[in-house]
């Protein structure tokens, strides 16, 4: 487990999905409105693909921009009647700094 | 080591069995399936739909690729199964894969049964089965003009109405001489061929096809009574037969079907045949919902529970064909055994027909109105004496029908065929996750997503399982699943209690997720900003992608740039800065847009700021719901029938309404004469240049409801164009539901209302100023981008972690 410094905390806007590609990784971070942050891989799991940094997000969940899914950022899990799930990853906030634990 | 469990095919019959299996046990097999077609699991019923226009090859995907991926199964597309071995218990793929299995199951579905007539296998003859039987048919259709259905039954009609849509003139040739005559009754059949004769189907009865012309392609049918017909392409539509080969060939019993017994098990042991190969009591059968019973009872036989039985169904039909609605089960046909009860309301194009037997429902055909189709396939099904109920009076006032009772339908009962949901799913959904709506259970269960008929009675079992605490506002058209109030009411809220925030508005008025979801926040954020005018301060967050990134996002996550070109004109100058721009930035695609511009497509995030510094011209707003273009005609200008300057009233038009928010979007056209060549006929507002004026078109619309416009108004002064146009946006813009289009609120508030409305200058005057003082609050959404560093951080930025 590696655990790799992604981006500063401060500059992470409440109920905004943030694009960051860690080496291969396409990865969106999310900062909800109670302040936690989750990382959840930077694509729909739509059969058409797309990316979810840009989505609406309300509570703990992340709408598809593209195809309006409805996606947990808590466990990725896609809410029905769809479904499907993303990888999520996992994230340590120390001071202003945000972490994600890759395998 | 776990079982090894092998399907042959990968249609809706198979899965549905392989997810029951695993619902009832994980872990026991290790599974493997064989799909001739290229694609994962589709749903085939809504084939008709895609053919039809109405949906995507996409979006009748049942089981992604992942879904097989996570459920550990092996699947093998375009690999059909020749040979199966039962002594070694293996089969053999078209890839001379041998496969072993300890558990068989084979659901090779149908083909399209082919008339054995000369010239059968000329291109351009083909069946109705399958994507690629679409797909063929979609791409006819773009060179070739004359399409012949061979077959007037379910499948036949519903691909006739395809192809009608797709712009071919149909023939339907039908053998008998009456329409769906193994469902319909005469009656009902007549109706139904008049109906779809006045949709353009062309109907050759009673006529036999000899053989089929043409040297490589065919041009023509003929038929056995001498007479011909041409066609450029043919659809055999005349039936299907069960694909038993392979089966047959291993020794297998086979009749019609595959020869199965109550559990499903076919003649060899540790091999099952489910769907449309299987042959249950001498019947085959076509239809999904029987097809989802067998499933069911499959698997259990397959875990070894071995308990349930399959008795056989009874099944109700329907066509997706839009404009009609019928339903019939059972009997169908009057007989000196049956008594009918039959209502035939000419008036209204409506027939009912109900065939009696001792007391209980043998039968029933309904036309025009189907809403009791549930109710009575029930009472059917359920043998249930009908001799307490009254028959019909005519004429009784709307809404006085009795609710039936809902207590006395089983759980296990199917109440959604299409999807196979129970009413005891249902019931649980609601109990188990609270939901109160009716687009809840559908969006939970899935009930209703198909064809809706059976969207009466899940409201019912709503109201029925909440009883008391059923709260009929709900049942009216709420905003969105997170609250139940209206579109009117939020409004009126709004305005009453002076809310001026998104967050205010869901807390106020006690929405049920704090904050929102993608329908309602978006319409919020609109409604506030059309009571507030030029005080409101957009949420940007609560706009769906491309608004609030002001731009349009592709598939693959890049952007596309329009700038701005008023009336479609532009200059040597802008078109080089552009060329520049596409060539610095590596843009992949440079292309004209429908609406008279420049497209630059495959932007990347990180580049849309710079791009737009490089252009410096405004944005195009070709992502918005607001004003997308004002298409113009060369006009009096240049062009030698113009007879007024269409170009310089198009881009005065454009420059005033641009950046306006709209409930959804809205586009405008502008010909200088009745030649109409920017197809005025087919914007939101259109104008015709005449002698001495203009004319002033309203609601068209050439998208997905294509509508043509309506000419409102006839005005002399390019001041009177202004002032008509103003009055009727916000007039649109004040009482439209949020994505409601101009050309289906128009048709809900009718053409005359709005015009007598507008016709007051008193009216005209204050639409005017509300409108005047709302386009004063915008700014250049690029030139923030720029020059706010906020702003271009907030929604521009990306970041790239190296690992090292």
């Amino acid at each position: 487990m590696r655990r790799i410094e992604v981006y500063p905390y401060s500059k992470l806007y409440e109920q905004m999905g943030q694009p960051v590609t860690v080496g291969d990784s396409n990865i969106a971070l999310f900062k909800l409105s109670n302040g936690e942050v989750h990382a959840i891989e930077n694509r729909s799991p739509h059969p058409k693909g797309g990316i979810l940094s840009e989505g609406l997000v309300s509570g703990h969940y992340v709408f598809c921009p593209l195809y309006d899914w409805k996606i947990s950022l808590l466990d990725g899990l896609v809410q029905s009647p769809d479904t499907g799930s993303v990888k999520k990853y996992e994230v340590k906030v120390e001071g202003d700094k945000v972490y994600i634990l890759l395998d | 080591m776990k079982k090894q469990l092998v399907m042959i095919g990968n249609g809706m019959a198979g899965v549905r069995a392989i997810e029951e299996i695993l619902k009832l046990n994980k872990e026991e097999f290790e599974m493997t399936i064989f799909g001739k077609e290229p694609y994962p699991n589709y749903n085939r019923i809504q084939l008709s739909h895609v053919l039809q226009g109405d949906t995507t090859v996409e979006e009748i995907i049942m089981n992604d690729w992942d879904w097989y991926k996570e459920n550990h199964i092996q699947l093998f597309t375009n690999e059909s199964i020749v040979k199966i071995n039962p002594e070694n218990k293996t089969v053999e793929s078209s890839n001379g894969r041998i496969t072993a299995y300890d558990k068989l199951i084979i659901a090779t579905g149908s083909s399209p049964f082919i008339l054995p007539v000369k010239g059968a296998e000329k291109q351009g003859v083909t069946g109705f089965r399958d994507i690629h039987d679409c797909e063929v048919m979609i791409k006819t259709a773009e060179s070739y003009k004359k399409a012949v259905v061979i077959g007037g039954g379910l499948l036949g009609l519903e691909a006739a109405r395809g192809l009608i849509d797709l712009g071919m003139t149909v023939d339907v040739v039908h053998l008998m001489p009456h329409l769906m005559e193994r469902q319909l009754d005469p009656t009902a059949s007549q109706m139904l061929q008049r109906e779809l004769e006045s949709q353009g189907m062309n109907f050759l009865m009673e006529k036999q096809t000899e053989e089929i012309l043409g040297e490589d392609r065919v041009t023509g049918i003929r038929f056995t009574d001498g007479s011909e017909t041409a066609a450029d392409l043919v659809v055999m539509a005349v039936g299907i037969k069960p694909n038993i080969e392979v089966a047959a060939a291993c020794g297998l019993e086979v009749n019609r079907g595959i020869v199965v017994n109550d559990y499903i098990e076919t003649s060899i042991p540790d091999i099952y045949a489910v769907g449309e190969c299987a042959e249950h009591r001498e019947v085959t059968y076509g239809l999904v919902a029987p097809l989802y019973e067998q499933a069911k009872v499959l698997a259990e036989t397959i875990v070894g529970k071995r308990e349930s039985t399959y008795e056989g169904s009874i099944t109700g039909t329907q066509l997706k064909v839009s404009g009609v609605d019928l339903y019939s089960a059972g009997e169908i046909m009057d007989d000196p055994s049956v008594k009918a009860i039959k209502v035939h309301n000419e008036f209204d194009g409506i027939y009912k027909k109900i065939l009696v037997r001792d007391n209980k429902i043998a039968g029933i055909v309904l036309y025009g109105n189907t809403k009791d189709s549930s109710k009575l396939f029930r009472m059917m099904m359920g043998k249930e004496e009908i001799t307490d109920l009254t028959d019909i009076s005519l004429l009784q006032k709307a809404g006085e029908e009795g609710a039936e009772d809902i207590g006395s339908i089983p759980a296990d009962e199917v109440v959604c065929g299409c999807n196979g949901v129970t009413k005891g799913t249902i019931v649980k959904a609601i109990q188990t996750q609270g939901l109160t709506t009716l687009n809840q259970v559908s969006g939970c269960t899935n009930a209703g997503r198909s064809c809706g008929r059976c969207k009466p009675l899940v409201n019912d079992i709503l109201m029925h399982t909440l009883g008391d605490s059923f709260d009929a506002s709900l049942a009216k058209d709420s905003l969105c699943g997170c609250t139940a109030l209206s579109r009117d009411e939020v409004v009126e809220e709004i305005r009453t209690k002076g809310l001026t925030a998104v967050k205010e508005v869901m807390n106020v008025l006690e929405w049920k997720q704090e904050e929102g979801c993608s329908k309602c926040r978006p319409a919020i954020n609109y409604f506030l900003g059309m009571v507030h005018m030029d005080a409101y301060e957009d949420d940007r967050d609560s706009r769906l992608v491309n608004e609030k990134m002001h731009a349009n996002i592709q598939k693959d996550g890049t952007y596309s740039v329009v700038p701005r070109m008023y009336g479609g004109v532009t200059n040597a100058k802008d078109l080089m800065k552009i060329a520049q721009i596409a060539e610095k930035y590596n843009v992949p695609l440079v292309k004209l847009t429908g609406g008279q511009r420049i497209g630059l497509f495959g932007v990347k995030r990180e580049d849309l700021t710079a791009v737009w510094q490089e252009l410096d011209m405004p944005s195009g707003y070709a992502y918005g719901k607001t004003l997308r273009t004002v298409k113009t005609c060369v006009g009096s200008q240049f062009c030698r029938f113009g007879t007024q300057d269409s170009m310089s009233l198009g881009m005065e038009l454009e420059k005033k309404f641009e950046r306006l928010d709209t409930p959804h979007k809205v586009k405008m056209g502008v010909s200088a004469c009745p030649r109409n060549c920017a197809e005025s006929g087919i914007k939101d507002l259109g104008y015709v240049g005449i002698d001495g004026g203009w004319e002033i078109y309203v609601g068209g619309n050439g998208g997905t409801d294509l509508r043509a416009g309506d000419l409102a108004w006839t005005v002399t002064t390019e001041a009177e164009v202004m002032e008509y146009s103003s009055a009727f946006l916000q007039y649109y813009r004040e009482t439209a539901n949020y994505l409601e289009r101009t050309s289906t609120w128009l048709e809900r508030l009718g053409l005359d209302h709005v015009k007598a409305h507008l016709a007051d200058k008193n009216i005209r005057e204050k639409l005017n100023d509300r409108l005047d003082q709302t386009l004063q609050r915008y700014n250049e959404p690029w030139k923030q981008a720029i020059e706010d560093q906020k702003v271009n951080e907030k929604y521009y930025s990306t970041k790239e972690v190296e690992l090292v």
